[in-house]
């Protein structure tokens, strides 16, 4: 578990690192994984080694974002204005994204229900 | 009477040191796991949605603030950081499937980060809300350090542009099964994808819950909205202000 997670952590630290250097908009933690993508691609031995552990890290994403939600309830008591416009707006382009991307991958693949 | 004030100086003496957040925070989790197998695993008792009610509320009744809870809390935080390049591994196991749809994924993905912006503005702005509030609709659907940073970029508000963000999560992993049970779309592949690209990592967090297929394919979904919204709102959102007249 300790040698993976120091995986995890370093592709992490590159990817960090790159976002500074290069002033990129994009989270580090996202270019880390597409870093460890191309990693696992070149040697395949790393996914064995890592496979378990990042699986269990993974089948636990639903805690990780119950601080950064409990402070975003906390602070949200504060905003204010136009909360039916925003709530719409929300529920609406979610469906929205749901169905387009959905119907858009599903008739682009080439047999019905298979990608 | 003694009593009391001994319970009353220990849970000071708690509520001082990291030890409290940390556990309320998994206690809280335990108990929405609890919830959501009790309820069968339905989409609707989503278990980050009961955490954080549960959270919040004993936050609440016991008067402790958010910065005392986080300093504990922020253990579970920052696994987040890990937890997404972790997402390259289930990643590299769809990846014979992934190759043979390369197109139609880039197709779906960029249809659906056109409406997941555009739709927020249009709705949002039709509804009487500000330009200032569009701006912070817009990137609602890439995950919360994405779409923070490009709210403040086009001068929304960074902070609501979060709570939109977590709705956004919530909302699309509640209502998704329904939503495809409706349009008839069984394919996990389809389902996980089109949930990363509308609601990013809580989608995939719920994807993960059904099947590590539709996972994968909701961090795929997840990670390449995210890129692709920092690249196409900063450009968007204000073409399309422009373009409604606000």
């Amino acid at each position: 578990m300790l040698v993976s997670f120091t995986i995890l952590l370093l592709f992490q630290c590159l990817g960090e690192g790159i976002a500074y250097v290069l002033h990129l908009p994009v989270p580090g933690p996202v270019i880390g994984m597409l870093l460890l993508f191309a990693a696992l691609l070149a040697a395949p031995a790393l996914q064995r080694k890592i496979e378990a552990d990042a699986n269990e890290l993974l089948r636990h994403l639903s805690l990780l974002f119950v601080p950064a939600g409990v402070g975003i309830v906390a602070a949200a008591s504060s905003s204010s204005g136009h909360w039916l416009a925003l709530l719409a707006g929300l529920m609406g382009s979610t469906l929205l994204t749901l169905a387009v991307t959905a119907l858009v991958l599903r008739a682009a693949s080439p047999k019905d229900g298979d990608v | 009477m003694f009593e009391l004030a001994e319970l009353r100086s220990f849970w000071v003496y708690l509520s001082a040191s990291p030890l409290l957040g940390l556990t309320l925070t998994l206690c809280a989790y335990a108990v929405a796991q609890a919830m959501y197998a009790r309820c069968k695993f339905s989409a609707l008792a989503n278990p980050v949605a009961i955490a954080i009610a549960l959270v919040c509320a004993v936050l609440w009744l016991s008067g402790m603030s958010y910065e005392r809870y986080f300093a504990g809390a922020q253990f579970v935080h920052f696994l987040l950081g890990p937890a997404t390049v972790a997402l390259a591994v289930p990643l590299v196991r769809q990846l014979p499937r992934l190759r043979r749809a390369f197109l139609p994924v880039t197709l779906a993905l960029v249809c659906g980060s056109v409406t997941a912006i555009v739709s927020a503005v249009c709705i949002v702005v039709a509804l009487g809300g500000t330009a200032e509030l569009a701006r912070s609709a817009g990137p609602k659907s890439a995950t919360t350090p994405i779409a923070m940073a490009v709210s403040e970029r086009l001068g929304g508000l960074p902070s609501l542009t979060a709570v939109l963000v977590i709705g956004t999560g919530i909302f699309g992993a509640v209502t998704a099964r329904f939503l495809f049970g409706w349009m008839k779309i069984h394919s996990h592949e389809v389902r996980g994808f089109a949930l990363g690209v509308a609601s990013h990592g809580i989608g995939t967090a719920r994807a993960f819950q059904v099947s590590a297929e539709m996972g994968a394919f909701a961090g795929l979904g997840m990670g390449l909205n995210g890129v692709l919204t920092a690249l196409l709102a900063p450009g968007l959102i204000p073409l399309v202000l422009r373009w409604l007249g606000v």
